[in-house]
């Protein structure tokens, strides 16, 4: 018989109960939550006269509607100009309260984006499931937690029975071997390998993310891999546990610590696919041939090397295919077969659940040191992904690079990654983002973003357009030569 | 849950792939703390010339004509046709909130992203698969004839065209219970209370620092 994946494991690990028809109940370890999605479902239990089943497998944060200027910040929630997202961050704070659920609120140290806190606190581990009302969920499997978004009204269902009814997923292995090139990050990894497999390329999957380049990378590395599964369509994505895992974990404030530590390690260590487990699908790239990414339309499978151009659809011949070319060229204001490096940049968005890890900032502030943002751009922004984040950036005088470079430095949240605060997009503006999605008005209404990695947001900052990374001295330099890094 | 068994509706061609969940409801409107009120908004910046907000009078904002929706042929229509990998990105269960509080009872596509599968069924909207040659072809077909209805039948898992031609589909026995009978998944699974406080108990157990109020907390040694 085959070995197991490391999602077969997961799952049985997890499986509380199998019906007939093939549906599963699954228990849950950790539920995240924050003020968007949650709502309904804490008023879904007060209506059927209903308690959380179990309190300490919860933590919650505001995060999707927080304002992150530091004046309005110093106010707490009254600082939220919007009266619709201020009542929305409030009712987060009174369920939290009423159901006796731990919340770090909007002024708290520990506050930030779900999916950055979680990890930095050590409430995801290994081994764990952990759903929240979010899609971006999949970042905790790069500790090789079983962790995927749910709907509101899974948030419920696990708020009341700390399960949820679940299908098993197909597996599916994505492995990157060899080593990346000098200024390839995590970032162009992920974007890469929804370029090859499509948005919905994993669909029904979970998808384990394997090989060389993969071991190499940091945790902040894996969670940016993991993070955008579910833009390939899978809303499992899984790494191993390896001693970057493990000493990760070390001191975080909810990991176990003493003997349990121990116990805990030794179970962490067997997370891990066998090595003669099958996957229904394998998907090898070449680390060595993946170049900087850049995105041109507005799905995230719609993307380009740095050295490339703008695909031309009357060169496509899949129907479906070609009418989403021609609308996402006519929506970002793109031509066919532009340079990528001729695309001019309004605004730059280092930050999201994504990229607004210290390791993020920290490869944005080395582009970014003793230069300065291009005239041209209108707002270049830097938000850290949690106030902890944001403190260890200041102690390292990423915060001071930024602002000498002309970037601001704000507070941290989702921001201008779906634009649910005052960050955004005007119609028709370019964005270099770090985020995730380039979805038609997602930073804002008309607004124009291409997702790129931290180091080449700072870069097209610099530079005013798009320009590859490792040629950014040579090409402010005005030197015709390209330079190596 | 709203009851789902047959179903005849007037269909509605969304002539577009990978349909992202901010497009069927973006995100200003998530603001709300209601499960309704969220049809108005239904596609919002496909709908209307201008930028929504919240809580504004909708009949008083410029309409594109131009949107199937809003082409007086397609105004009561109940069923969705539309492309491949519909509900794809957000988790927001805003979007089939927004559907079905505008009037969709059923989406019909070649494929489906997962989570907004799962959101739909708990909302009463049955979602229907069929291969892309046979959704191109009721494309072709709902173009054509004005007027076009589908009948869906839950229970036979079949669809009836207008020409009189039976499409069938398949669907999990369970989310199909599920729907037939209106129930709710949280008193379903607290029926497996017992289940789930054996396997908890196992499970604290065998790992039990998954449980904060069994952590075990004393003083830091090494690294291992």
């Amino acid at each position: 018989m085959a070995g197991q994946t490391l999602y077969d494991k997961l799952w049985s690990q997890h499986l509380v109960k199998e019906r007939d028809d093939g549906t599963a109940l699954i228990y849950i370890d950790r539920q995240l939550l924050h003020e968007v999605t949650s709502p309904q479902a804490f008023e879904g239990l007060r209506l059927a006269g209903r308690k959380p089943w179990r309190l300490d497998a919860n933590l919650a944060t505001p995060d999707h509607n927080v304002p992150t200027t530091l004046l309005e910040r110093a106010e707490g929630n009254t600082g939220i100009k919007d009266p619709v997202s201020l009542i929305q961050v409030q009712t987060l704070d009174d369920n939290c309260e009423a159901f006796g659920i731990e919340e770090f609120r909007i002024n708290d140290a520990r506050q930030g984006i779900v999916h950055v806190v979680g990890p930095e606190q050590g409430a995801t581990l290994p081994g764990m499931t952990v759903v929240c009302g979010d899609s971006h969920t999949a970042t905790h499997g790069a500790f090789a937690a079983l962790a995927h978004g749910i709907g509101t009204s899974e948030v419920e269902h696990v708020l009341a029975t700390q399960c949820l009814l679940a299908q098993k997923m197909k597996n599916m292995q994505v492995r990157v071997e060899g080593t990346l090139g000098a200024g390839v990050t995590a970032k162009d990894i992920v974007l890469a390998i929804i370029g090859r497999i499509g948005t919905a390329g994993g669909t029904g999957y979970a998808i384990e993310f394997a090989g060389s380049a993969i071991r190499e990378l940091s945790m902040e590395g894996r969670m940016t891999v993991c993070n955008m599964a579910i833009e390939a369509g899978a809303r499992v994505g899984l790494i191993g546990v390896d001693d970057t895992t493990i000493d990760y974990l070390w001191d975080r404030p909810y990991a176990p610590r003493g003997e349990q530590w121990d116990a805990a390690v030794a179970d962490w260590r067997e997370l891990v696919s066998d090595g003669d487990a099958e996957f229904d699908k394998v998907v090898t790239l070449d680390a060595a041939e993946i170049e900087p990414q850049v995105s041109w339309g507005t799905s995230p499978e719609m993307v380009a090397n740095i050295s490339g151009e703008v695909p031309d659809p009357d060169a496509v011949d899949d129907e479906t295919v070609k009418h989403s070319y021609t609308r996402a060229l006519s929506y970002m204001g793109l031509a066919p077969k532009q340079k990528i490096t001729d695309i001019r940049l309004d605004k730059i968005f280092i930050g999201s659940c994504t990229n607004s890890r210290i390791e993020d900032l920290r490869e944005a502030a080395k582009v970014a040191k003793g230069k300065k943002v291009a005239d041209s751009i209108k707002l270049a922004m830097v938000v850290p992904g949690s106030g902890l984040v944001k403190r260890q950036a200041e102690a390292e005088g990423l915060d001071k690079i930024f602002l000498d470079a002309g970037f601001e430095w704000r507070e941290p949240g989702c921001s201008m990654c779906l634009a649910m605060n005052a960050d955004k997009l005007g119609a028709g503006e370019h964005c270099a983002s770090t985020s995730n999605r380039n979805f038609e008005g997602r930073q804002g209404y008309g607004g124009r973003t291409h997702l790129v990695s931290p180091a080449m947001a700072a870069a097209a900052a610099i530079a005013g357009h798009f320009v590859d990374v490792r040629r950014l001295d040579a090409e402010t330099a005005g030197a015709a030569q390209p330079q190596e890094a | 849950m709203q009851k789902f068994d047959r179903h005849q509706g007037l269909v509605a061609p969304l002539d577009r792939a990978n349909v992202d969940t901010d497009l069927i409801i973006p995100k200003q409107f998530l603001k709300s703390i209601k499960r309704t009120g969220f049809g108005v908004n239904l596609f919002d910046e496909l709908r209307y010339l201008d930028e929504g907000y919240p809580g504004q009078d909708v009949s008083q904002r410029p309409v594109n004509p131009d949107f199937v929706l809003n082409q007086p042929r397609y105004r009561d229509a109940s069923v969705l046709l539309a492309r491949r990998n519909f509900g794809c990105g957000s988790s927001r269960e805003h979007a089939p909130w927004a559907l079905a509080d505008y009037g969709f009872r059923v989406v019909i596509a070649p494929s489906f992203a997962d989570i907004f599968y799962n959101n739909s069924f708990k909302n009463g909207i049955l979602l229907i698969t069929l291969d892309e040659a046979t959704v191109d072809r009721l494309f072709k077909a709902v173009e054509a004839n004005e007027g076009y209805r589908l009948d869906v039948d839950l229970e036979q898992q079949r669809i009836t065209t207008p020409e009189g031609e039976i499409l069938e589909f398949g669907i999990d026995a369970f989310r199909k219970h599920c729907l037939l009978n209106g129930l709710d998944d949280i008193g379903l699974t607290l029926q497996d209370d017992a289940a789930i406080r054996e396997f908890e108990q196992k499970h604290r157990q065998a790992r039990p620092w998954l449980f904060r109020d069994t952590l075990h907390v004393e003083p830091q040694g090494e690294a291992s």
